[in-house]
C-alpha cells in the first residue's frame, strides 16, 4: 500500500482508479486496457506537473516521506560486507546512529548514519533517527578510527535532529555534537556527505562536516524545523509553510548558497517511488566524488575542507 | 491641544512623580530587592543581596575583564540579509533596531589587551543583539578573533552569551558551527589557550560549537546552558524538569564545566588560568620567602602524642 501525501491527493485518486480498473479487467471484465493506459499517462502528467513545482513545505514532506530509503537501505544496497561497529566507549551504544566499516566498489570504508527506523518498533529502536550524546561520541570515535586506518568516510544523514532529553543535557548533547564536528573537520581522509532525507540542524552537521556533502534533490537541511521556526518566529506553528519558504531549506538553495556541494536528482515522484534506482545513482555520485579526493593526502585534504567552511557566509548571496 | 493636555495634566501628573528619577533603583530579577544604581554598577551587576548575575552588555564585559587601556577591534562584515529573511518584519529591519540598540554591527565585541598584566584576546557575546543568536556576523567575529590571538601569541577568551543560531540566516547560521570550531582549531594547533566562559544563557548552536571546546571552561554562577530549550525538553519527554535542570552548578555536577566563578573574581581566575597555562617557571619565590615567618617552635605536649 503506497503512502501518500496530502498534496498527492489528485494523484492517488488517479492510481487508485487505474488499480480498480485493472482489478476489473483480472476478473474478466470487459477490456478496460485502453482506459487504463489513459488514465495512466494522466497518473504520470500530473506527478510530473505537481513535483516539478514542489514547494519548499512539500519538499519537507517529500523528505520525511515514510516510505523514503532510509541509512540502512543505502548502507545494504551500496556498502558489502558491512561490519557494524557500536558503541562510545564510556557509556551506551546509540542506534539513531549507525556506523561501521565495509567496502564501497572494493574500497574499504568508515559508514555513518541516522537512521529513523521504519516500523513502530525500528523507530522506537533507533529513537527516530534523534541522536543521544552517546551517537555522536560514536561517530566521534568511528571517524578517528577510518583516519587511523585511511578508510574515507561517507556518511548519510536524515534526522530531526539531536535529541532533546533531560539524560542528553545531563551527559553533555552540546559537547558531543561539537566534539562529532571537529572529528569530521579533522579527519585525514576524504569525508563525502549526503543528506538523504531531512537535515535537522546540529545533529545533521555533526555527521556532515564533509569535503563535498551532496543533497538529494527533495532532501531539505535547515538550521530549525519548519514547524519550530513557525512557532518561534511567527508564533504560530500552522506557519510551518511560510517558514519553510523563508528558511531556504531545500537542494537547490543550499547549492545557490554554496554550502552544499552537489544535488543529485531523484526518480519522478521523489526518492520512494523507485528507491532501487536512487540508491544506484547515488553510488555513481559518491564514487565520481570520491575519486579525486582519495588522491590527496590527508593535510591537503583538511586544508580544503577547512577553506570551504570558513567561506560559508562570507558570499553567496542569493 | 488645549489647555488641560498642555498645562493641567503635567501638572497633575507632576503631582504623582516620584521625587527620584527612575533609573536610581534596580528591581533584581531574581529576589525583587531594590538595589541603588551605583551600587549595582559597582557590584558589577551582581544583586548584592542574593547574589543573582545579571546580564551585562558585551563592551561591559570587555571593560571588567580586560585592565584600562585595551583595544577594541574593528570586525570585518558579513553580508547582510543573505536570504531575504521576512517573518512577522523584515530580517534587515530587526538588524538595524538592534544595531542602533546596541552600538555594535553584530553580537560579538572583540577586544585585546592584557589581564593583571598577561596579553589576552577577548571576544564577547551581546545577548541583547538579537539573542546574541549566530549568524555568519557572529562566525566571522570569532574566526577573527582566533586568527588574532594567533597573531599575537595570546590566549583566545569567549564570553558567550546566545540563544543558539540565527535563525534569520538559515542554513548559513547553522554552517557557523563548523566554521567557529575550525576558529577553536587555530588556537589550539598554535599553543594557545582558549578560554570559554558561559554566561545566561548559552544554548543551542553556539553551545554546540565553539563554546564547548574550551581547554577550559567556566560559567557564571547560575547561567542557563544547554543544547535544547527547556519547552522543547519538556513537550518532547514530558516530565518536569529537575530543580536546577541546565543551570552551571548543573553542568559542573555533571562534568561539563571546571569551575563556577562569580563575576567579581572572574579577572584573578582568569589571569591565574592564564599563569598557569602560560608561564612554566615563575621566579622561585626568594625574597618573599625570608619575609615568611617560621614556623613557631612547637608548643609544650600537653597531651600524650598519638601513636602513629
Amino acid at each position: 500500500m503506497r503512502h501518500f501525501l496530502d498534496f498527492e491527493k489528485p494523484i492517488a485518486e488517479l492510481e487508485g482508479k487505474i488499480e480498480e480498473l485493472r482489478r476489473t479487467t483480472d476478473a474478466g471484465g470487459i477490456d478496460v486496457a485502453e482506459e487504463v493506459g489513459r488514465l495512466r499517462d494522466k497518473a504520470q502528467s500530473l506527478l510530473k506537473s505537481t513535483y516539478a513545482k514542489l514547494t519548499p513545505w512539500q519538499k519537507a514532506q517529500v523528505a520525511r516521506h515514510p516510505d523514503r530509503p532510509h541509512a540502512t537501505d543505502y548502507i545494504n544496497g551500496l556498502i558489502e560486507d558491512f561490519l557494524p561497529l557500536a558503541g562510545d566507549r564510556a557509556f551506551a551504544d546509540d542506534a539513531a546512529v549507525i556506523g561501521g566499516m565495509g567496502r564501497f566498489r572494493g574500497r574499504a570504508v568508515m559508514v555513518l548514519g541516522t537512521e529513523r527506523g521504519n516500523d513502530t518498533e525500528s523507530r522506537v529502536k533507533h529513537n527516530f533517527g534523534m541522536a543521544r550524546p552517546e551517537g555522536y561520541r560514536k561517530a566521534k570515535r568511528l571517524m578517528e578510527l577510518a583516519g587511523r586506518f585511511g578508510l574515507p568516510i561517507l556518511s548519510f544523514v536524515d534526522t530531526a535532529g539531536a535529541f532533546p532529553g533531560i539524560e542528553a543535557e545531563a551527559r553533555g548533547q552540546a559537547e558531543a555534537i561539537a566534539r562529532s564536528i571537529e572529528a569530521g573537520l579533522e579527519a585525514p581522509v576524504p569525508f563525502i556527505a549526503t543528506i538523504i532525507g531531512e537535515g535537522g540542524s546540529g545533529g545533521a552537521i555533526a555527521l556532515a562536516a564533509a569535503d563535498r556533502v551532496v543533497m538529494l534533490e527533495h532532501a531539505i537541511y535547515s538550521v530549525i524545523s519548519p514547524e519550530g521556526c513557525a512557532s518561534i518566529l511567527w508564533r504560530d506553528a500552522a506557519q510551518a509553510s511560510t517558514a519553510a519558504e523563508a528558511l531556504k531549506l531545500t537542494a537547490d538553495d543550499l547549492r545557490k548558497l554554496n554550502l552544499v556541494d552537489a544535488v543529485l536528482p531523484e526518480p519522478l515522484g521523489g526518492a520512494h517511488r523507485d528507491a532501487e534506482a536512487t540508491i544506484a545513482a547515488l553510488g555513481d555520485r559518491i564514487a565520481d566524488l570520491l575519486e579525486p579526493l582519495v588522491e590527496l593526502d590527508g593535510a591537503t585534504l583538511r586544508a580544503r575542507r577547512r577553506e570551504k567552511f570558513l567561506e560559508m557566509g562570507r558570499s553567496g548571496v542569493i | 491641544m488645549n489647555w488641560i493636555s498642555d498645562w493641567a495634566l503635567p501638572k497633575i501628573s507632576g503631582l504623582f512623580k516620584r521625587e527620584v528619577p527612575e533609573n536610581l533603583w534596580h528591581k533584581c530579577p531574581a529576589c525583587e530587592q531594590m538595589i541603588f544604581r551605583r551600587d549595582l554598577e559597582a557590584a558589577l551587576h551582581v544583586c548584592p543581596h542574593c547574589g543573582h548575575h545579571m546580564r551585562i552588555s558585551a563592551v561591559r564585559r570587555l571593560e571588567c575583564t580586560l585592565d584600562p587601556g585595551f583595544s577594541r577591534i574593528e570586525l570585518p562584515r558579513a553580508p547582510a540579509d543573505p536570504l531575504r529573511f521576512r517573518d512577522q518584519r523584515r530580517y534587515t529591519e530587526r538588524l538595524k533596531e538592534a544595531q542602533a540598540k546596541s552600538a555594535m554591527d553584530d553580537a560579538v565585541a572583540v577586544a585585546h589587551g592584557t589581564i593583571e598584566g598577561q596579553r589576552a584576546v577577548v571576544a564577547a557575546m551581546e545577548f541583547a543583539f538579537m539573542g546574541g543568536s549566530m549568524g555568519a556576523g557572529v562566525g566571522e567575529a570569532i574566526v577573527t578573533a582566533a586568527k588574532l590571538a594567533v597573531l599575537q601569541d595570546a590566549p583566545l577568551i569567549v564570553f558567550t552569551a546566545s540563544g543558539g543560531a540565527r535563525m534569520q540566516e538559515g542554513a548559513i547560521s547553522l554552517m557557523q558551527m563548523p566554521r567557529t570550531v575550525i576558529a577553536t582549531r587555530l588556537v589550539k594547533e598554535a599553543g594557545l589557550p582558549f578560554i570559554v566562559v558561559m554566561c545566561d544563557p548559552t544554548t543551542g548552536g553556539v553551545t554546540a560549537s565553539f563554546a564547548m571546546l574550551g581547554d577550559i571552561h567556566i560559567a557564571e554562577p547560575g547561567a542557563l546552558i544547554g543544547f535544547a530549550g527547556a519547552r522543547v525538553i519538556e513537550q518532547t519527554v514530558r516530565e518536569k524538569l529537575p530543580e536546577g535542570f541546565q543551570r552551571a552548578e548543573y553542568l559542573l555536577e555533571h562534568g561539563i564545566l571546571d569551575l563556577v566563578v562569580k563575576r567579581s573574581e572572574m579577572r584573578a581566575t582568569l589571569a591565574r588560568v592564564i599563569g598557569l597555562l602560560r608561564v612554566p617557571l615563575v621566579e622561585a619565590a626568594t625574597a618573599p620567602a625570608a619575609e615568611v615567618p617560621a614556623l613557631p617552635a612547637p608548643e609544650e605536649p600537653t597531651e600524650q602524642p598519638a601513636q602513629a
